[in-house]
């Protein structure tokens, strides 16, 4: 349970081991958005920690850099092009940034730093725990963004709803930096200071 | 698209750091000093341009003919990785002084999105040899650019006093934020009055 629950406070990958920057500023100005780079990052992220602790003896370890790239970008390659089957709007808005992934720090440094130590339990628990906290600080970034920057949230449409809720008072006047490039590395900027904050308050360690 | 308008496009108004959330890690990273963000940021530029040239041809002559188009993220993590290595070992043979400049920072590239990143923009773009290079180049400058202004304003801000919880990445980014809006300026509109 500690092992799942990590991710999402006191080793956020996105606010406290600041990896997978890029992607998360790049998409986070909808909330579909993030939530589909959440989902392809999760699951690029438990098929390779998965992989690499089943190859992990098998591995030569002047090689294992390449072979794990080639893993990683195989999930990546996977995620591509089920997105391009399945979901073909949102594979249109994420762009370039799903076959990024591949470059994405967390992957590699988990693999590295991870599930070439770890057996496969533990290596997926350890998957789930740091792509569910990147989809917690993707989705915050994302819905600060969106509900300040456009004065919507956009969901997935289903049935009679359209899939965007629109926050009264904003959506007449909303403050549009905020969902330009420049609102981005603010908005960051500011909850990065207010995770230092959480994790400096004394006895507040163990959350 | 001219030569000129490719380069005023990837140096300034789609400058690829603050406009478009590429090699983020390293502008946090490696800007503590000048020194340091004037190494990476050339070692970013001359990989870049070399990538550039190497994953269109690629693209053009092996993916492309061969319909193999669906494995282009894995041929083109791996090509750039070993051109990475290949370019760190011909530096080290021929230019020890460029190697004791960019050595470090070689190694750091393999995993710098905005590399991958300006390949698969290239290839979106429809870009032609010399149209890629030029990207490769330009995205490079852009790199270079916002690097180390972002060092010279940190390093500038060791000597200011920062509220403590914002000290260090937090007061980066916002930094940041404020070096994406100056870039703002940079539009489309600028362009067509540059090259009509």
């Amino acid at each position: 349970m500690r092992e799942l629950t990590k991710g999402f406070i006191k080793e956020n990958p996105i606010f406290i081991l600041m990896l997978g920057l890029c992607p998360a500023l790049a998409v986070s100005t909808q909330v579909v958005n993030a939530l589909g780079m959440s989902a392809g990052v999760i699951f690029v992220l438990l098929g390779s920690n998965i992989m690499v602790s089943l190859l992990k003896n098998f591995i030569p370890d002047e090689i294992h850099i390449p072979v794990y790239i080639v893993i990683i970008a195989t999930f990546v390659t996977l995620v591509d092009l089920l997105m391009q089957a399945y979901a073909p709007a949102l594979s249109r808005s994420l762009g370039v940034f799903v076959q990024l992934i591949v470059v994405n720090c967390i992957i590699l440094g988990r693999a590295e730093a991870f599930a070439s130590k770890n057996g496969v339990k533990d290596s997926i628990m350890d998957a789930l725990s740091m792509g569910l906290g990147f989809f917690f600080g993707l989705t915050l970034i994302a819905l600060i963004r969106e509900v300040l920057g456009a004065g919507t949230i956009t969901l997935f449409p289903m049935g009679n709803f359209n899939g965007v809720i629109e926050v009264p008072g904003l959506v007449q006047a909303p403050v549009r930096i905020i969902s330009l490039s420049a609102g981005a590395l603010f908005v960051v900027g500011y909850l990065k200071a207010m995770f230092n904050w959480i994790s400096s308050r004394p006895g507040k360690e163990e959350i | 698209m001219s030569y000129f308008a490719i380069l005023i496009t990837y140096v300034f108004i789609s400058n690829l750091i603050l406009a478009q959330f590429l090699g983020l890690c390293p502008f946090i990273g490696v800007s503590k000093n000048v020194e340091s963000a004037v190494g990476m940021g050339f070692a970013v530029t001359f990989v870049m341009s070399i990538a550039s040239l190497v994953t269109w041809a690629l693209y053009h002559f092996i993916l492309l003919p061969l319909g193999l188009t669906y494995l282009q993220t894995i041929v083109f993590i791996l090509t750039i990785a070993s051109l990475v290595q290949l370019v760190e070992m011909v530096v080290q043979k021929y230019s020890p002084v460029l190697y004791k400049a960019l050595g470090i920072y070689l190694p750091l590239i393999t995993t710098n999105c905005a590399v991958m990143g300006i390949a698969l923009i290239n290839i979106q773009s429809g870009y032609n040899v010399l149209e890629s290079f030029t990207a490769g180049i330009a995205a490079g400058i852009g790199f270079l650019l916002a690097i180390v202004l972002m060092s010279a304003i940190r390093v500038q801000m060791e000597t200011e006093k920062v509220p403590r919880f914002l000290k260090g990445a937090p007061i980066a980014f916002i930094s940041g934020g404020l070096m994406a809006m100056a870039f703002m300026a940079f539009d489309k509109a600028l362009l067509n009055n540059l090259v009509g």
